[in-house]
């Protein structure tokens, strides 16, 4: 029976992901237009049955599936095609770590709404995102193309530039919710602090909040971080790509964005955390409260969660069509010579307060 | 057979071939460069991918028939050429202009400058990776446009600007389309004011990236808004005022530093400025006392009403010549009569009128200049494009030279991109507006 659930568990969170990275590329393809003046895809349909483009993501894939797949004559066929399966997989794994809620009670059961609940699960996701430039380094390196080539050694010199700051980032949210342990880091976020404020991530670490976001940043490859792809410069390492492999990229892509915001909504702003809700309903500050059924708690919190990451997904897309792209250089600057300081003063004034407070 | 660079590279240096199909090299151009990592040692720049021999071919045209040529020089704003082409001839022939002409071809000049500079800043924003500057850019180009479609009819290739003045009058709405078409192109450029101007990431890209000096700029021959950049005060319409440009009340916008950035903003400012001009030529163009005819005769009406007796009526001319009727040629075109097309009534409706038709357009009766030669120039898009035309007193140029301005300024390409990123070239290459059939011909 454990085994039914956890695959079932598999199945409906991979499923999600699909389909909020579809929907994702919906959201893109609209707010860009609406940014733009534009008025965004709106001709895929169904009988005529429009609604707003919403079938274009279908269409996309539809697209996709059906064109030649296509490798260059010169390059190794192995690896060219390898490379966008491991891109996918290391990112599409790193769901099973998310968080999307507390427990549900079904049956005398207790099932804990996340796929595996591993002890160092934010260690596990920073890893299989960084596994993931693996696919980039490949595919630009076995289409025996310069431009990819270019390409390939862009991601991985700005993998490095930002990884670093992206993981010292995080040290003070170890610091502050001792756990590595999703789970455990959005329970701890539960708490209010003089009984009214949610005890959320963002308002014990300011700092490490913004230097884990402009690292997560460089983490989705998109503008202004966009260097292994730079369409305008070297066209990016997916030159010599077509069809679904192509889809592959841009799906991974995405799929980061809704990691990357995912990530940000459990570290540091409380998960799947209502603010007062606790399993058995709200307590307001104020005294008093209101008692909710376990379904409707439940339902609360997932919501709670999705509301977050679309919101994150939604600020990512604003920054993506605002600002220009970095040149590879500046990125790396950016990185080692402003992000990592900062980071480390965050360690240590996280160390400071923490001493005095004891 | 290996070219310059590829004899010269080192072994452990990487070539890279740029162009002449790459998202960046609008137009077709091709860049070879040389490259430590990303770090651009050497380059050569191959121009020529879009030679379509314009200078030879004009010396098999006729003065008038080779116009058209003239709109796919520089193709985001034909009328500059045009302009260009055309003043040349008249400095020639000593044709004067009536004033109205000489306003509508200001305004018109003005808006094309208007929308080369658009162009030209979108394209550059795109390539750093600001698609949203790009797209705010079209649309103001797309209602100064409007305004160039509705009074010539066409929006690229207009050859709306003719030897003695222009084809047509202005379209009986043109003001409100201006107005509205002047107004929008100031929110958009406040807008990109506001998303660029102190944007860190593209002042990151495009300060101090490709500095120009003075003098060097003046020895590769740059001109236009690339030379003003670097602190030059050289306005083709300040230093040879031509039209009524020296009537007019306007500043010339000058850089400091001539790099990207100040390339950026000089053309920012000379928007502006155009602009200005535009509200002050629109304000003081002469009117016209002649109406747009509502009701006239048609053609092959007033040839049969007119067998025995010739009819004084206003004939109706078909939609695509509205606005050179007789009436108005006065106000819009010069009054000697072997220069410009004989009105198109006359050739409708008597015999003088066709036989001086055939005379304009046959091959040795058309417009035939004196002999000798002339250079004329106008502030184009990039800078001064000039004409050089030599006339051996037939009815077509002995020898027809074009002097592209962004010919000179894609000369230093390589000077300016050595030493620096991969990354580097797109700005650079951007802020200089190649326009390929103008330097290529």
């Amino acid at each position: 029976m454990d085994i039914v659930i956890a695959v079932i568990k598999i199945i409906l969170a991979l499923v999600w992901f699909l389909v909020l990275t579809l929907y994702l590329t919906w959201l893109e393809r609209k707010e860009s237009a609406v940014i733009q003046d534009r008025i965004g895809a709106n001709r895929a349909n169904i009988w005529k049955f429009r609604f707003l483009g919403l079938f274009q993501p279908f269409a996309d894939a539809i697209k996709m599936i059906f064109k030649e797949d296509f490798v260059p004559a010169f390059a190794n066929k192995f690896l060219h095609t390898l490379a966008p399966f491991l891109s996918f997989f290391f990112v599409a794994i790193t769901i099973c770590a998310v968080p999307f809620g507390d427990t549900l009670r079904l049956g005398g059961r207790t099932i804990s709404l996340q796929v595996l609940d591993l002890n160092a699960g934010l260690l596990f996701i920073l890893a299989m995102l960084s596994l993931g430039i693996y696919g980039i380094i490949l595919s630009g390196w076995a289409s025996r193309n310069r431009f990819t080539l270019l390409g390939g050694i862009r991601g991985a010199a700005q993998l490095i530039s930002y990884e670093v700051a992206l993981g010292l980032s995080l040290i003070g949210i170890i610091m502050v919710f001792p756990s590595l342990s999703l789970q455990s880091i959005v329970r701890f976020q539960g708490e209010n602090i003089l009984g009214f404020i949610p005890k959320w991530g963002v308002l014990l670490q300011p700092l490490g909040f913004v230097v884990f976001f402009f690292a997560a940043l460089a983490e989705t490859k998109r503008v202004p971080f966009d260097m292994p792809e730079g369409e305008s410069e070297i066209i990016g390492f997916f030159t010599e790509y077509g069809g679904l492999k192509w889809g592959l990229f841009m799906m991974t892509d995405f799929m980061e964005i809704i990691i990357v915001s995912a990530l940000l909504t459990t570290l540091f702003f409380g998960g799947w955390q209502v603010p007062w809700l606790a399993a058995d309903g709200f307590h307001w500050p104020w005294g008093g409260g209101r008692a909710l059924p376990h379904g409707v708690v439940v339902l609360l919190q997932l919501l709670a969660f999705n509301i977050k990451i679309v919101f994150f997904c939604w600020l990512q897309i604003l920054i993506r069509w605002t600002y220009p792209r970095f040149r590879y250089d500046q990125v790396m600057d950016l990185g080692w010579k402003v992000l990592i300081p900062l980071s480390l003063l965050n360690i240590v004034g996280t160390g400071i307060v923490m001493g005095f407070l004891k | 057979m290996p070219t310059r660079i590829q004899k010269q590279a080192r072994q452990d240096t990487m070539l890279l071939n740029m162009g002449p199909s790459h998202p960046a090299m609008h137009g077709t151009i091709r860049v070879m460069l040389e490259l430590d990592g990303e770090r651009i040692l050497n380059s050569e720049v191959e121009v020529g991918y879009l030679h379509r021999g314009f200078e030879k071919t004009c010396e098999h045209r006729t003065y008038f028939s080779l116009l058209p040529y003239t709109d796919r020089l520089n193709y985001v704003s034909p009328l500059i050429n045009n302009l260009g082409y055309v003043m040349t001839i008249e400095k020639m022939l000593g044709v004067e202009v009536p004033e109205r002409a000489q306003y509508i071809r200001v305004l018109m000049s003005e808006l094309s400058r208007i929308s080369d500079h658009l162009t030209c800043l979108a394209a550059m924003a795109m390539e750093c990776g600001a698609f949203t500057v790009f797209l705010y850019k079209m649309k103001a180009r797309e209602f100064l446009w409007d305004v160039i479609e509705q009074t010539t009819g066409a929006r690229m290739t207009t050859s709306y600007i003719r030897i003695g003045g222009v084809r047509a009058d202005l379209h009986p709405d043109f003001d409100a389309v201006l107005k509205k078409a002047v107004e929008e192109t100031r929110l958009v450029l406040k807008d990109v004011h506001g998303l660029l101007d102190k944007n860190k990431i593209f002042l990151n890209r495009t300060r101090d990236v490709a500095v120009m000096s003075r003098e060097d700029a003046v020895a590769f021959g740059w001109t236009g808004p690339c030379l003003r950049s670097t602190g030059v005060s050289y306005d083709v319409r300040k230093a040879q005022p031509y039209l009524v440009y020296d009537r007019l009340n306007w500043d010339v916008p000058l850089g400091e530093r001539g790099d990207n950035f100040d390339r950026y903003l000089v053309r920012m400012k000379e928007m502006e400025q155009s602009l200005r001009i535009i509200e002050q030529a629109a304000a003081r163009i002469p009117e016209s006392s002649r109406g747009f005819i509502a009701e006239g005769m048609a053609p092959a009406q007033a040839i049969k009403e007119s067998r025995r007796q010739r009819v004084r009526k206003d004939i109706a001319l078909s939609p695509n010549l509205e606005g050179s009727e007789e009436a108005r040629y006065p106000d819009i075109l010069a009054s000697d009569k072997g220069f410009v097309v004989p009105p198109k009534e006359e050739t409708y409706t008597s015999i003088e009128g066709l036989i001086n038709h055939f005379k304009f357009f046959m091959r040795g009766h058309g417009i035939r200049p004196p002999k000798g030669d002339v250079y004329f120039a106008v502030e184009g898009g990039n800078g001064e494009l000039g004409f050089y035309i030599v006339s051996d007193g037939t009815d077509r140029p002995y020898r027809l030279h074009l002097r592209a301005p962004c010919f000179h300024i894609v000369s230093s390409l390589e000077q300016l991109i050595r030493g620096r990123y991969v990354a580097d070239v797109i700005p650079t290459f951007g802020s200089m507006n190649m326009i390929g059939g103008e330097l290529d011909r």
